[in-house]
């Protein structure tokens, strides 16, 4: 097998399975710094006991997260060490201070909110829960400014002698369009995926009326905050397709099943790819809306795949520089669906709230808890989508993925890790369910007559 | 500043991260390496466990921050040095998401085999990074085969030389003996008097392999050959350190036995700095094929922005991982209303 294959699965299986608890993180960890701070203005036991709920969950999503994201950070040297020495200079940069800025402060004052309540002032425990989430943010945002310089490269010049790409400007670095628009939609997408699991556990409480207190008020805020965020991940989305059209145009053009240029541009309702996934077997398209999509108006074009590809060829040397159109297509589609449902879902939340829990409608909750998918599933073709579509390249118009590399790995090797690594991930995933799904269905209003007698942790006591 | 002084800055400023490493998750791995031998039923563990409980992720970051840090100054020693020991750091990545996801999930669930599956992983999750990070240590400054083009030649058996099992075995012993010292200012009752009853043995094992790895550190590497005998200082502060920490566990000086013994095991680090210095991989093929702080290094202006945000930041972390080693300092009771994981 060959090793370029292998090192791209093991990327993409590690990567995809970090996300699944990323947006998770950094969506919970505000909400639950938001209840802890209502507890503290109000004094209200209801945030109290929201704040010990939703902070266990988080607690458990959040050491999966960490312990995954180690591997992100050591697999670009692993795996990609011709990458690694390319653009090193520049990429490494917003690693080093992710890991200075923001991994120091979220464990730092993780372990301080989490054994510290009780042994500091009130104040002091709260403000660590605001610095984590402050934390994983900061950490979205350099990851994320390192992802599009990939996407979109600024800031360097190509040094011939060294043989490798290096930093001019780090202040583009840091200010890069593309980067920014990442952090914009995901951390609109965290917060999200948070709302989405907020709603879909109370749900299931709330159709069993237990802690109603808890659970309404926690529904409360996440349809509203839930609703604020898919909107703003729609039109943060919405703006990055139309710079894709500039900046990525065949990720664009991809994701569109669109071989030939046309302008205006229609939009496809349905395209039915042949085995290779490039090619076309049959489609449905509808006029102008492509257009109007990427560009506000009826009447811009679209380049299509086939023109950019002889453009590339021209451009860059031979070579296919159409990247997997099918897996683009799918992906795009999916993620604008799940989407969709979300909107709907936080809709439906809303409409529950201001007819003030409507008996008639309540038996629809049921489905809530099933929703709690759908960010997880637009979350993860998004990214699939946004590295993807930049195949062959590794840093756009840069360097190739298979000239990436690291030269001394066989297959057998990376086949090891692989594995290695999806008999570790499945495993974890059970573990993680199973204490994910119990601590959801635990009962806040018994947990705390239970723990009465003991010291306040916001673990709760267990003994 | 001119180039060299900057890559002279990135590369003691990286040896700080490893020693700061070496220092504070030296102990919290001998404590999870202690965990299942030293705990004899669950509420001891928990105990155990509660003592590093808010600061072993903090701890680790040292190490992200290190890897990071290489990514930006080095890149080539990155490169060189992640992909060439491979299964060693895939192995020892396993050993930390096992170790990480062990102290979070332990305390969710009552059942016994649970409970005794998790502080097992934590066993395995402290035990198996610290010999890899020992044998990978070892390895960078004896020299591992290395070509014209950085690259590593070498596979895993190449690194499972006498130098680096025995840097690695040393590092294991060490930690353990850290983590006992560390133990004993933060346990109480019949834990902390076992606790105790452990130590001079430990010392004792701690104190063989110290020399030991310090003595053939003189004869295995080039230390002496390129920068006289005056470097070899280091490795013998290391021994003597350890030295009278083994007196300070005798009088039972707690906090100045594990100061002393933590100063021995940061001695390490710094002897392998101060002799690679400036090659940060030695190649074993050519001396002209090693990597060095000039051929290995980020351009001047990388280096310059990183050192400006280095000079903001690292106070500032500095300050505040102190500042929660303080709000932790008491003993922990063995006592399970009290304990939070």
């Amino acid at each position: 097998m060959d090793p370029v294959i292998l090192s791209r699965w093991q990327f993409a299986t590690t990567t995809v399975y970090h996300f699944f608890f990323v947006p998770l993180t950094l969506g919970l960890g505000w909400f639950v710094a938001i209840m802890q701070t209502m507890y503290h203005r109000t004094g209200d036991e209801t945030y109290q006991k929201m704040t010990k709920f939703w902070g266990k969950l988080f607690l458990i999503n959040f050491a999966m997260g960490v312990v995954t994201g180690i591997v992100q950070e050591f697999q670009f040297g692993m795996n990609w060490s011709e990458y690694s020495r390319y653009v090193g200079d520049i990429f490494g940069a917003p690693l080093a201070i992710e890991a200075l800025l923001a991994f120091f402060m979220e464990s730092t004052f993780l372990g301080i909110w989490l054994f510290g309540d009780g042994k500091l002032p009130k104040w002091v425990h709260l403000a660590s829960i605001w610095l984590v989430a402050i934390g994983s943010s900061l950490s979205a945002l350099f990851i994320l400014l390192a992802n599009g310089f990939m996407q979109h490269p600024v800031g360097y010049i190509i040094n011939n002698e060294a043989g490798r790409a290096e930093l001019v400007d780090f202040f583009a670095l840091i200010t890069n369009f593309k980067g920014l628009l990442f952090f914009w939609h995901t951390i609109s997408s965290g917060f999200a995926t948070a709302a989405l699991f907020i709603l879909g556990i109370s749900a299931w409480h709330l159709l069993r009326k237990q802690s109603e207190k808890v659970f309404k008020q926690s529904f409360k805020i996440a349809a509203i905050i839930g609703f604020v965020a898919i909107a703003s991940v729609g039109l943060a989305g919405h703006t990055q397709g139309q710079e894709m059209r500039i900046y990525q145009p065949m990720k664009l053009a991809s994701l569109e099943g669109m071989w030939e240029s046309e302008q205006p541009a229609s939009f496809s309702l349905l395209t039915i790819f042949d085995s290779t996934g490039k090619g076309k077997v049959w489609s449905l398209r509808i006029p102008y809306v492509m257009s109007f999509l990427a560009c506000n108006n009826f009447t811009c074009g679209i380049t299509g795949v086939n023109e950019l590809q002889e453009q590339y060829q021209q451009q860059y040397g031979p070579g296919d520089y159409i990247p997997l159109m099918v897996l683009n297509y799918w992906s795009f589609r999916l993620m604008v669906g799940a989407g969709m449902l979300m909107v709907l879902v936080t809709l439906f939340g809303l409409f529950l709230i201001w007819k003030k829990w409507p008996e008639k409608w309540m038996k629809w909750l049921k489905w809530m808890p099933v929703m709690i998918g759908l960010p997880y599933l637009a979350n993860s073709t998004g990214w699939i989508l946004t590295e993807s579509g930049r195949q062959p390249w590794i840093v756009q118009g840069l360097l190739k993925v298979e000239d990436s590399v690291s030269p001394n790995l066989t297959a057998g090797m990376i086949l090891f890790s692989l594995i290695g690594f999806v008999i570790l991930y499945v495993a974890l995933m059970v573990a993680d369910v199973y204490l994910m799904t119990k601590f959801a269905r635990v009962n806040p209003d018994e947990v705390v007559k239970e723990t009465e007698n003991f010291v306040p942790s916001i673990t709760g006591s267990e003994k | 500043m001119s180039v060299e002084t900057l890559q002279t800055i990135w590369f003691v400023l990286i040896a700080i991260l490893w020693v700061g490493y070496f220092f504070l998750e030296g102990f919290d791995f001998g404590v999870g390496m202690l965990l299942p031998f030293l705990g004899k039923n669950d509420t001891e563990r928990r105990a155990i466990i509660n003592t590093i409980g808010p600061h072993w992720d903090g701890n680790e970051v040292w190490l992200l921050t290190a890897g990071g840090a290489t990514f930006a100054a080095f890149p080539n020693w990155y490169a060189t040095l992640f992909s060439g020991f491979y299964i060693a750091l895939f192995l020892l990545l396993v050993g930390l998401i096992v170790r990480g996801v062990a102290f979070e999930f332990r305390s969710k669930d009552q059942n016994p085999r649970w409970r005794s599956f998790w502080d097992w992983c934590i066993f395995a999750g402290s035990l198996v990074p610290a010999l890899l990070l020992g044998v990978a240590f070892a390895n960078l400054v004896k020299g591992v085969p290395i070509d014209a083009r950085m690259v590593y030649t070498g596979n895993l058996g190449t690194l499972l030389n006498f130098y680096g099992l025995l840097g690695g075995l040393s590092l294991v012993a060490v930690f353990i003996l850290h983590g006992i010292n560390f133990l004993n200012m933060k346990l109480s009752g019949d834990l902390l008097a076992r606790s105790r009853r452990l130590a001079p043995m430990t010392w004792v094992v701690a104190f063989v392999f110290l020399s030991s790895l310090m003595i053939a550190t003189v004869l295995m590497t080039d230390g002496v050959a390129n920068h006289g005998p005056i470097v070899m200082i280091v490795p013998l502060l290391s021994v003597v350190s350890m030295l009278l920490a083994g007196s300070l566990i005798q009088k039972k000086r707690e906090g100045w036995a594990f100061s002393l013994a933590g100063l021995a095991i940061i001695l390490i680090p710094v002897s392998y700095f101060l002799i690679m210095f400036p090659r940060v991989m030695v190649s074993s093929t050519s001396p002209n094929f090693s990597l060095t702080v000039s051929n290995a290094s980020s351009s001047a202006y990388t280096l310059n922005v990183m050192s400006v945000v280095a000079l903001f930041f690292v106070p500032l972390v500095l300050a505040y991982q102190v500042w929660s080693y303080w709000v932790f300092r008491k003993r922990m009771e063995t006592n399970p209303d009290k304990l939070t994981y």
